[in-house]
């Protein structure tokens, strides 16, 4: 076998997403946690932090196209370096919408408390557990992992309709001063949902990346 | 799909004197496709496409089992009539080896040893197989030039077009850019692309990339065995050999 200087950037390429990954899912839980103990600093932390982890996002994202013009890879190092490029992206929308959370946790703050639906705090652990799935099974290359993670979507979307239906039915049209209070929560279920569809789409790539079968669309058989 | 397919190998095997070059080969091309060959040197590739118009019968030692069946026809016959087969299966080398002569005379060569006198029907072949080699533009006003005043490119496209007088069905090329600089390369495979709707064409390359560009199948020999044949899509993004996943990745070569 011959030794590979191109496995020590492939190395590196990882090393640089698995930092990214880690950005990204703290995000999430300070975002999280900004809103359930109405912390608008912590908040206002998220919203500033987002900054580097854009700017690292480009780095991923330059450093990958660099790649691909000086190896041309193919086989395995192409799905890599290809799926990589589109986890990233994932992981930046995903910590995008922490800091859409991170808004509303920080206008939500200002206001009275809502009595709390139990199915927001279900839905952001399932967003953890989704987003912390699917980053496991890239680091770990594992399919179950990945597969696991998007059998967990149908629960993320039942749980959000049935916030949406809650806050109508339980607040906004028993109460009008609610309105805002319910909307910003509305949105965050709405947030949350996104992100365990980001967390589903990573696994997908993870399982494009071990098995080179693209399951985009058709789940079918994972479900099964 | 079987009446598409106008090469057809079975159990061949290939042997320079004790040496086993090519073992059990079994693989069956399309028409009008571009099939890549690669692997490393030594693997079997050119003596493959050199057994595909019996140019290995030029050497002594040379000896043959099994079938090649071009178009219905078992070319290892012993009747077959080999001019009349290289014909059909025409060949492009790594160095292109243009006669000492003109343009014109080049490419009017093949026809004038099969016999044609007529020097309209030449003029006529001659503009077109310089056109289907992507040459005449830059060649028309100067057919008289020796061939060695044209570039490196151009002298590669002149060797085309002087197999495509004698109207081949098959086109084989051996290493066919490999002397030549990336502008003439790429004219090189568009003008594969141009030719596969005519003929079809067996290119054997050292350049994985050339290969995953202008073919529609690759086969990657190893040791004289052809270790996969696939499409060239899955070939590059998701080869069923570990081994050919090992080549095409630069793990070994």
């Amino acid at each position: 076998m011959i030794e590979r200087h191109f496995d020590e950037e492939l190395q590196k390429l990882n090393s640089k997403l698995l930092k990214m990954a880690s950005l990204s899912e703290e995000s999430i839980y300070l975002a999280i946690e900004a809103l359930k103990n109405r912390n608008k600093e912590l908040a206002q932390n998220v919203i500033d932090n987002d900054i580097k982890i854009d700017e690292f996002e480009l780095e991923i994202e330059d450093y990958s196209i660099e790649l691909l013009a000086k190896r041309q890879p193919l086989a395995s190092d192409l799905r890599f370096i290809a799926t990589g490029m589109r986890i990233n992206s994932e992981l930046e929308r995903i910590a995008d919408l922490s800091v859409n959370i991170a808004h509303r946790a920080r206008d939500l703050s200002k206001e009275p408390a809502l009595k709390v639906l139990v199915h927001i705090p279900m839905l952001s652990d399932l967003a953890i557990k989704m987003v912390k799935g699917s980053i496991d099974s890239f680091v770990n290359r594992d399919l179950d992992a990945a597969k696991n993670v998007i059998k967990l979507d149908s629960e993320a979307n039942n749980l959000r309709t049935e916030i949406h239906k809650k806050l109508v039915e339980e607040y906004m049209t028993k109460d009008v001063t609610t309105i805002p209070r319910s909307l910003s929560l509305f949105l965050v279920a709405q947030h949350l949902e996104r992100m365990c569809d980001h967390a589903k789409y990573i696994a997908e790539d993870v399982i494009y990346l071990v098995s080179a079968k693209n399951v985009k669309h058709k789940h079918e058989e994972i479900l099964k | 799909m079987e009446k598409n397919i106008i090469i057809k190998t079975k159990n061949f095997n290939f042997y320079y004197g004790d040496v086993k070059a090519l073992t059990d080969v079994n693989i069956k091309i399309e028409k009008n496709s571009v099939t890549g060959i690669i692997g490393p040197s030594g693997c079997g590739k050119s003596t493959f496409l050199r057994s595909l118009n019996l140019m290995n019968n030029l050497i002594l030692s040379a000896r043959y089992e099994g079938q090649i069946i071009i178009d219905g026809e078992d070319i290892l016959h012993k009747d077959i009539d080999v001019v009349a087969l290289r014909r059909r299966v025409g060949m492009v080398f790594q160095k292109s080896n243009p006669f000492p002569k003109t343009v014109f005379e080049n490419v009017a060569y093949g026809l004038k040893i099969n016999g044609i006198t007529n020097r309209d029907f030449i003029d006529q072949k001659i503009e077109e197989s310089l056109k289907g080699a992507a040459l005449w533009e830059e060649v028309k006003d100067r057919l008289n030039v020796s061939a060695f005043d044209l570039s490196g490119g151009q002298q590669q496209r002149l060797c085309i077009a002087r197999a495509l007088a004698v109207e081949p069905e098959i086109l084989l090329m051996d290493e066919p850019a490999s002397a030549l600089d990336p502008t003439a390369t790429l004219k090189i495979e568009e003008l594969i692309q141009e030719l596969k709707k005519k003929y079809t064409i067996i290119i054997v390359t050292h350049n994985m990339q050339q290969a995953a560009r202008v073919s529609d199948y690759t086969a990657f020999f190893m040791m004289g065995k052809l270790v996969e044949y696939n499409k060239t899509n899955i070939m590059f993004t998701n080869p069923e050999n570990k081994i050919t996943e090992d080549y095409i990745t630069g793990r070994f070569g």
